[in-house]
């Protein structure tokens, strides 16, 4: 039926491109609309703000690309962020141990929510949506709504905030933000577990005949996402130096908008980290450049949620194409 | 003909609350032989087929292998002796290519990291052995393959496994005739390699085409299992419509003739 049939790797690298190609696009117009916006501490910004919504992204598209969708990691950031701080604070723990417990913590809450999904059978969407609201709620009853500061520990901003290269702005957050991303980008595309997320997303009743544990590797799926969501916590917290016990909500969104934009397709089976990386810098840099030019911020979120629309229809088209 | 099946069940009964669905069925598969199994809408094939592929767990009679009774209690212990179902629309994910879904559930791996080039060359071998040439890269994605060719992906996959036994669920049922006549040549060539096949299908043309032995049921019951050249056309329709043919057939109180 089709004549010349394009090979898969091929096609996923044209959606790549799109994006890459806008991102381009949008660098290049605020450069000339402001010239506040290509300066070095102003990009490094952008790096820094990237860097947590980028994280929760990484994770997040491994949920989705399953067919899934986790609602919980804004809020769920913030409550890995307070553990954190309860943690090395209230605990006395040493850092090292604070971040890593604060990183399995996120793991729990993704655990949780993978066993709401694949066991009891709820609606991603509904048990997420639960989730988010739950963490939201315990992180203002752990902290009683104020925030907890790293006395003990004042090196603990390091680790967001420290210059790898002496003497140039290029913060350890960003580094690990990379680091993260090739390993994200390795486990969904040459591991099982990343093979079984698209196989799940594309068929999951096919995948399960194929005698796959569906339900083993879901939860896998969430509770992958659930570490990413605690290590973007920890990263939050170190950049503040505090542990912020409100927000995170609209995060979750900002993070989803960066996954969907980078071409990963919320009905599951397609998508790649190098999208989601490249989804999360376009939105840092719309958030950015619109400050910078002095757009009101009310009109900021117009243009961010137009933005995401144009990328699904085009994503659309793209796969009626086919 | 006369060696033991490779496939047997003996008094199967199979019930969904008070429907009782197969009654006391008995069927046989023998390597290197396609048997037809055929009935009407509701006679009781997927239902039967699903308690071979151990989907369904039945609720009594015997089920042999290799003539040894056996215990079948999930797909995993039908994987194990060698019995694989292609389902009609079930069998594959669109959006993986043809190598990822061939090894779908059993990739290989080397340490912790997927090993496509391998999997990609076993991939084209069995393809190759099964003289498929009408796919131009193993590397195409699924949802860009017509019928046929999703239809060879789906036997191929089975047929990667080593699997003693394949059953395919109206394998032509979508299929225009060109491609037809390919999915039947290629269902012949995996018998002709030494596989049990069982074949279900409404088209009896397909049945006449490829079939060594026929089995009908009727009403969730066996009603005849006879080789392919000792009945005609009609005769296996009536068989379906009607349970009975002459001497072949359910006598009037239901007992197998």
């Amino acid at each position: 039926m089709t004549a010349i049939p394009i090979p898969a790797r091929v096609r996923g690298s044209v959606q790549q491109l799109l994006a890459l190609a806008s991102l381009i696009a949008i660098l290049v117009f605020f450069s000339f609309a402001s010239p506040y916006f290509f300066t070095p501490s102003n990009l490094v910004g952008i790096l820094m703000a990237a860097t947590v919504t980028g994280i929760l992204a990484l994770g997040t598209t491994f949920v989705i690309v399953s067919g899934g969708i986790d609602l919980s990691i804004g809020t769920g950031m913030i409550l890995c962020g307070v553990m954190t701080g309860v943690f090395m604070t209230y605990w006395g723990w040493p850092a090292w141990a604070g971040v890593i417990g604060a990183i399995l913590f996120g793991g729990l809450i993704g655990f949780i929510n993978g066993f709401n999904v694949s066991v009891l059978g709820l609606p991603p969407f509904i048990a997420t949506l639960g989730m988010m609201l739950v963490a939201s709620g315990l992180s203002l009853v752990i902290s009683g709504t104020k925030p907890i500061y790293f006395k003990e520990h004042p090196d603990f901003q390091l680790l967001m905030n420290y210059d790898v290269i002496p003497g140039a702005r290029f913060p350890l957050g960003v580094l690990i933000f990379l680091v993260l991303t090739v390993v994200a980008a390795v486990v969904l595309s040459k591991t099982i577990v990343g093979r079984y997320a698209f196989s799940i997303g594309s068929n999951e009743a096919a995948t399960a005949l194929s005698g796959v544990n569906v339900v083993r590797w879901k939860l896998t799926i969430y509770t992958i996402a659930g570490l990413f969501v605690g290590i973007a916590g920890v990263l939050a917290a170190s950049r503040l130096s505090s542990a912020q016990p409100v927000g995170g909500m609209g995060l979750e969104l900002e993070a989803i908008a960066a996954v969907v934009i980078g071409g990963t397709s919320l009905q599951g089976g397609r998508g790649s980290i190098a999208g989601t990386v490249v989804g999360a810098l376009i939105v840092a840099v719309l958030t950015n450049g619109l400050r910078v030019t002095a757009v009101p911020q009310e009109w900021q979120s117009v243009v961010v949620g137009c933005v995401i629309l144009v990328a699904v229809y085009v994503d659309m088209l793209r796969r009626k194409a086919n | 003909m006369t060696d033991t099946p490779l496939l047997e069940v003996r008094g199967l009964n199979k019930s969904f609350g008070p429907v009782q669905v197969l009654r006391d069925v008995d069927f046989s598969a023998y390597a290197g032989q396609v048997t037809a199994l055929v009935g009407d809408n509701g006679a009781g094939k997927s239902t039967l087929v699903k308690c071979l592929g151990g989907i369904y767990s039945i609720d009594s009679g015997e089920y042999l292998f290799d003539g040894k009774p056996v215990s079948v209690h999930g797909p995993r212990d039908a994987a194990a002796l060698g019995v694989d179902i292609v389902y009609q629309d079930l069998a594959l994910c669109d959006n993986l290519d043809i190598v990822q879904n061939m090894f779908l559930g059993r990739e290989i791996k080397s340490g912790i990291v997927l090993d496509d080039i391998t999997m990609e060359q076993k991939a084209a071998e069995t393809l190759a052995s099964l003289s498929v040439r009408t796919v131009q890269s193993v590397r195409q994605h699924v949802s860009s393959l017509s019928g046929g060719q999703r239809q060879t992906v789906a036997i191929a996959k089975a047929v990667l496994w080593n699997n003693r036994l394949v059953v395919l669920d109206e394998p032509t049922a979508a299929l225009g005739v060109a491609q037809t006549a390919q999915v039947l040549e290629l269902v012949r060539r995996l018998a002709d390699n030494g596989l049990a096949v069982v074949l279900i299908s409404h088209n009896m043309n397909d049945v006449f085409a490829v079939a060594d032995r026929i089995a009908a049921l009727f009403l969730g019951q066996m009603c005849a299992q006879v080789s392919a050249t000792d009945v005609t056309h009609s005769q296996i329709v009536e068989l379906i419509t009607s349970g009975r043919s002459g001497d072949l057939g359910l006598r009037q109180n239901g007992a197998t003739a």
